[in-house]
């Protein structure tokens, strides 16, 4: 399909400042856009203000300057349900974003809470927790699963809200090296833009093409994740260390 | 762990009483314990025929005598305070085997053991015969707070969070060589409670940043309507109906 005119950017983000209450600054103007179906990474250091950026991007912290645009919505009070609606963000910890007492609910919270309801509701849940391969867990409480199928079923309760894009908090967390690498399988498979926060960079550069690194409050760097990663200086400069023995150049990446 | 995880008040099953809705369940039960409280505590055989009317409803639902006898153990601290009553009350006393007892006091002792028993024993059946879960649903549906119901339905979901937090908080204390012996010590289990308590406020801050980001803006979306027939209602209060008339006989005769 050719479309005349392209879509609005997944993801606009144009001179975002922001200090906490406390006087605390954590970011200094960010500038970067996501295009519709792209995987980008967002890296940075410990402190570099990565998780206020995400709290930016569905209007949980307002009030800096700048301006976050999701699919050419501004973010702001008046489309706030719709802008929460479109971004969907899988925190780190699925204990805290699995609250209800079955898989099943808590998938169909979003669409509820958005006016969903009967069949309607019920296919819409049974097709998020098959995109994630967890269909036959549909009635069990969350807090008897492992961790590996926690964190999908909270990808689940986001992919629900049929998102415009997919921001995951550090999905790679915790994870066994098996559970990892059938978490990065379903990320691919599914077709919605995604900004991955991650300290994984392995994994970044799995699934990402594009990285963008995060460092005291600003973007440091925007570019493909094989690059940014081979660029030693760079690196060093913004803290990140790849594990040992790893070479970004000698990874082939499938087509 | 394993699979069905349900309550251990819970039992498993696929009878009549299981497949009421919870909330014509809840109403029946709340229903005959108002009216086993009303009922004059002179008519002794009432509450005998109370008592037969439970044991149908426990062999309607296949829950056997011995499991919810168990459960009525729970009721023994309130039944220690109405053993006191004939020796502290006042009034008009008798002699039982040379003990000088009060008659208001044993009918008050009686009037507390009956009507407690009962009550406790319609309450064992409920939770016997409708999970957690749906009580929540049928609590909703009654129109109870939604504040409230979303209280207990956060701690079904999170005791195990916690309790599970506590352990590990326990491990990592005693694998530093602590052990609780002593008054002495009770200062460092009071900083781990409330470690603990400001452990579970955070997750609470994290849990309602999660809750927002999907679209939670005060209320509870009603996911599953419970809905009860006309035959269903008359099936559950079928029960307190026939306790009712039990009573008012009890206040007649």
């Amino acid at each position: 399909m050719t479309a005349p005119t392209t879509p609005p950017p997944s993801l606009e983000v144009s001179g975002l400042a922001f200090a906490y209450p406390d006087g605390h600054q954590a970011l200094f103007g960010v500038d970067f856009s996501v295009a519709r179906g792209e995987r980008v990474a967002l890296l940075g250091p410990n402190g570099a203000g990565k998780t206020t950026l995400v709290l930016h991007l569905n209007g949980i912290l307002t009030g800096g300057a700048g301006t976050v645009r999701v699919a050419g919505l501004p973010v702001g009070r008046e489309h706030m349900a719709e802008i929460r609606r479109k971004v969907g963000i899988v925190f780190q910890d699925p204990d805290d974003q699995l609250f209800m007492p079955t898989v099943r609910e808590d998938v169909a919270f979003g669409p509820a809470a958005a006016g969903l309801k009967g069949p309607e509701l019920e296919a819409r849940v049974d097709d998020a927790l098959a995109r994630v391969g967890m269909a036959e867990f549909k009635q069990r409480p969350p807090h008897h699963l492992s961790f590996g199928q926690r964190r999908r079923v909270a990808v689940a309760t986001v992919l629900a809200m049929e998102p415009e894009i997919l921001v995951l908090d550090e999905p790679s967390s915790n994870l066994d090296p098996a559970s990892r690498r059938e978490l990065a399988d379903i990320l691919r498979s599914l077709d919605v833009t995604v900004l991955m926060v991650t300290h994984d960079l392995p994994y970044a550069l799995e699934l990402c093409p594009r990285a963008l690194i995060l460092s005291e409050g600003v973007i440091a760097a925007d570019g493909t994740t094989g690059e940014v990663l081979a660029d030693d200086d760079l690196m060093r400069k913004h803290r990140l260390e790849l594990p040992f023995g790893f070479d970004p150049g000698s990874v082939t990446m499938g087509a | 762990m394993g699979a069905g995880h349900a309550h251990k008040l819970y039992r498993h099953g696929h009878s009549p009483v299981h497949a009421l809705p919870p909330h014509t369940k809840l109403a029946a039960v709340f229903a005959f314990v108002v009216v086993v409280v009303s009922t004059p505590r002179e008519a002794v055989w009432a509450f005998a025929l109370y008592a037969a009317l439970l044991a149908g409803v426990a062999s309607a639902a296949r829950v056997p005598a011995g499991f919810v006898l168990k459960r009525l153990l729970i009721e023994i601290p309130f039944v220690a305070f109405a053993v006191l009553m004939p020796f502290v009350a006042q009034g008009e006393r008798v002699e039982v085997l040379g003990l000088s007892l009060s008659v208001n006091g044993l009918w008050g002792a009686w009037n507390v053991l009956a009507k407690g028993t009962l009550g406790v024993a319609a309450s064992v059946l409920l939770a016997a015969t409708t999970e957690l879960r749906e009580l929540l649903l049928g609590l909703q549906r009654l129109r109870l707070p939604p504040l409230l119901v979303q209280i207990a339905s956060f701690m079904i979901r999170y005791g195990d969070v916690i309790t599970d937090e506590m352990r590990r908080m326990r491990i990592a204390r005693e694998s530093r060589g602590f052990e609780a012996s002593g008054v002495r010590h009770w200062g460092v289990l009071a900083k781990s409670a409330g470690a603990l308590f400001i452990r579970s406020y955070e997750r609470g801050e994290r849990v309602h940043l999660a809750m927002i980001s999907r679209g939670y803006a005060g209320s509870m979306p009603v996911i599953d309507e419970v809905t009860a027939t006309r035959t269903q209602w008359s099936y559950a209060l079928a029960l307190p109906a026939t306790a009712l008339c039990v009573c008012l006989l009890g206040w007649t005769l």
